[in-house]
């Protein structure tokens, strides 16, 4: 499904990503951790194609296509979706206006028809039940005033309701009491299936608890330098990153 | 102004005959704003109220005065149609009053709506107060024009006690004429005591045409008695020139919602005095400049008497070579205690050639006030925008979402849903693509 080669990615003139191979296939439900800077969130961000990275050389496939060529709208249509970090607030656009103006907007690009409000509002409220959503979220502007853990529960709710075909949860878990985060992960959960990819970009061991990947990779100094199974994430849960910087000095300028 | 130097228009708008009105306090008033016109001329940049606006450019042209073919040439009525405003109608084109647009028969009981000309007719001595003001300050010039030639215009007065319960609309039509002309037209709204009135007040363009338009409107709001007004200018290449001065008695409310779409220089003047204690004021207002529009609202609030309020925020977006002016003056006069004055003015620039300049004043002669003030230009939020576009909206639509929300944060207060809705629309289909 995803087929990221030899990526490397600069930042305001500096390169954070040096060379990443990673190739995910549908169903899977893979892990990205590693220390603070290593440039996880970049990978996230490049996939996504969010402004200001600018991809120096390598390639990203998706489902066949050249993903780095498509505008951020165009990839969300083609079933690319990233969850936020620090999902935005819009004052003044309603939530309930922003998920359908964005469903219908997708599906415009993929040239279906468009859902009358009674459509959506239908599929909304079955996707709100089963994540367990308050309706009023609904009613109130895109994530404008929203907990911590409302901002990322809505997150995990666009996912539900846009159904893509590879989901990028940049550090969803950070922030979340463990409440919220059984929640949030409950809800990935139900989002597993056979034609559905996960990228799960997280700092901590803890939501791999409730989520538990097929794959675990290491990332440092802007290249995956581990991969191994989720045993991978127990083992660096105990010896913490200083154990990778031991063994990849290079990676870490150690 | 220097001597001896008459640009054009000064020259075209003097060449224009006195109404001849036969009742001499009226005519001697216009003289008088006539001639006050004459010998000030136009103010220049150097003048504060005018600092932003320039009228070099329009004091180069020339107005031939009324236009002949105004009082008969067809206008479509959808021109001015809007959901959720069927009721009492007045219609003038080109400052010319048209019986045959208007709707005057079955007024509610305790409403007066007629042309100036006709009330100045039936009784003149109830107008003299508000028609024989001398314009006397320096940046006054399009008032004094306005007090010498308006012969028409709106007169609307609410009996005490009476709740007006169908909007009442007033249209101002620019049509296309065989040359430019100056129309002008004369306002005096009255609202008695405890009185209600919804008013719509809409200026609108058939063709596009490049008329100068000035129009003077004195709203009286007596004890107890409140207004909403919903103001929308959405005229094609006009130069308006405005002037809306609302006095609030005490108890009396005014709400009001200006929104500035269309036009190539057009000016708001609107001079707010809250007068009894208790008397408040709430304003909205949008402005929306584009492609070489210039765009100026002038809001003066003063507050003159006890625990008076005034809320008043507005938004400005300006794109391509927009440009847009806000000056926001607050005066909260020696005795007005308890005072409590808010004014915001927040604006977006949608390009590099875009310009908006924004003066909020606040001055307090007065104790126990509560008074805040702040003006912000910036751009769409980049971070908004990308997190709509990794939903799947365009960039285009996106842009759109985000501005029009910018807008709608000041309408959403508007009473009558059906017109707010409309207005957002509105709002929509003028953004930049």
């Amino acid at each position: 499904m995803l087929k990221i080669e030899n990526l490397h990615a600069r930042v305001a003139g500096k390169e954070i990503l040096k060379g990443i191979d990673l190739t995910v296939n549908a169903g899977e439900v893979h892990a990205i951790m590693g220390p603070n800077g290593a440039g996880k969130s970049t990978l996230g961000n490049v996939l996504s194609g969010r402004d200001g990275y600018e991809v120096t050389a390598g390639t990203v496939t998706f489902n066949g296509v050249d993903l780095l060529t498509l505008e951020p709208e165009a990839r969300a249509a083609a079933g690319v979706f990233l969850a936020f970090q620090y999902p935005v607030e819009i004052p003044g656009v309603n939530n309930t206006y922003f998920l359908r103006t964005a469903l219908n907007a997708q599906r415009k690009q993929r040239g279906e028809k468009d859902l009358d409000s009674m459509q959506f509002l239908k599929l909304v409220r079955e996707k709100l039940k089963v994540m367990q959503l308050p309706d009023d979220l609904l009613h109130r502007a895109v994530n404008e005033g929203f907990s911590g853990g409302e901002k990322k529960r809505n997150e995990i709710f666009q996912m539900a309701l846009l159904e893509p075909r590879l989901a990028i949860l940049d550090e969803t878990d950070s922030g979340l009491d463990i409440d919220a985060l059984k929640q949030v992960a409950a809800g990935v959960n139900l989002l597993r299936s056979a034609d559905r990819a996960f990228l799960m970009i997280t700092h901590y061991q803890r939501l791999l608890d409730y989520v538990v990947p097929d794959f675990v990779h290491v990332l440092a100094g802007g290249r995956i330098v581990e991969s191994g199974d989720k045993s991978l994430a127990l083992r660096l849960e105990e010896h913490g990153y200083a154990g990778i910087a031991a063994r990849h000095p290079a990676e870490l300028g150690a | 102004m220097s001597a001896g130097i008459s640009p054009p228009l000064l020259a075209s708008l003097l060449d224009a005959p006195l109404p001849a009105s036969g009742i001499g306090w009226l005519d001697a008033a216009r003289r008088d704003n006539r001639e006050a016109f004459a010998a000030a001329g136009l103010p220049d940049t150097r003048v504060e109220a005018w600092k932003y606006t320039a009228l070099r450019a329009l004091s180069q042209r020339r107005f031939a005065s009324g236009d002949a073919h105004a009082g008969a040439c067809a206008i479509d009525a959808a021109l001015y149609a809007l959901p959720g405003v069927i009721g009492p109608r007045m219609v003038f084109v080109n400052g010319v009053f048209r019986g045959d647009l208007s709707a005057l028969d079955q007024l509610p009981a305790g409403l007066q709506l007629q042309p100036l000309s006709g009330a100045l007719a039936a009784d003149a001595e109830a107008l003299r107060f508000t028609l024989s003001r001398h314009y006397r300050d320096p940046g006054d010039a399009f008032a004094r024009i306005n007090a010498a030639s308006a012969s028409d215009g709106v007169v609307l007065r609410v009996a005490a006690g009476v709740q007006v319960t169908t909007p009442v609309q007033l249209v101002f039509v620019g049509a296309l004429a065989p040359t430019d002309i100056a129309w002008h037209v004369r306002n005096v709204i009255e609202l008695g005591e405890g009185s209600a009135l919804e008013l719509v007040e809409q200026h609108v363009g058939n063709g596009t045409q490049a008329h100068l338009g000035t129009q003077v409107s004195d709203i009286e709001l007596r004890q107890g008695a409140q207004l909403r007004h919903v103001l929308v200018q959405n005229a094609t290449g006009a130069t308006l020139m405005r002037r809306s001065s609302v006095r609030i008695h005490q108890s009396a409310r005014a709400s009001m919602h200006m929104l500035e779409l269309g036009g190539a220089l057009v000016r708001h003047e609107v001079r707010v005095d809250l007068v009894g204690d208790g008397a408040r004021f709430d304003g909205r207002g949008v402005f929306m400049p584009h492609g070489r529009q210039h765009m100026d609202t002038q809001l003066a609030i003063r507050h003159q008497a006890l625990d008076t309020v005034s809320d008043a925020h507005w938004r400005g977006v300006a794109s391509e070579r927009g440009r847009g002016v806000f000056r926001g003056a607050v005066l909260v006069a020696p005795g007005a205690d308890g005072s409590d004055a808010n004014l915001t003015n927040k604006n977006l620039l949608l390009s590099d050639s875009a310009e908006i300049d924004t003066k909020p004043e606040l001055e307090i002669y007065a104790d126990e006030v509560q008074a805040a003030h702040g003006a912000t230009v910036g751009q769409l939020d980049e971070q908004a925008l990308f997190y709509l576009r990794s939903r799947g909206i365009g960039a285009g639509e996106a842009r759109a979402l985000l501005t029009s929300a910018f807008c709608r944060a000041v309408l959403g207060d508007m009473a009558n849903a059906q017109l707010r809705e409309h207005v957002g629309e509105m709002l929509l289909a003028h953004l930049p693509a």
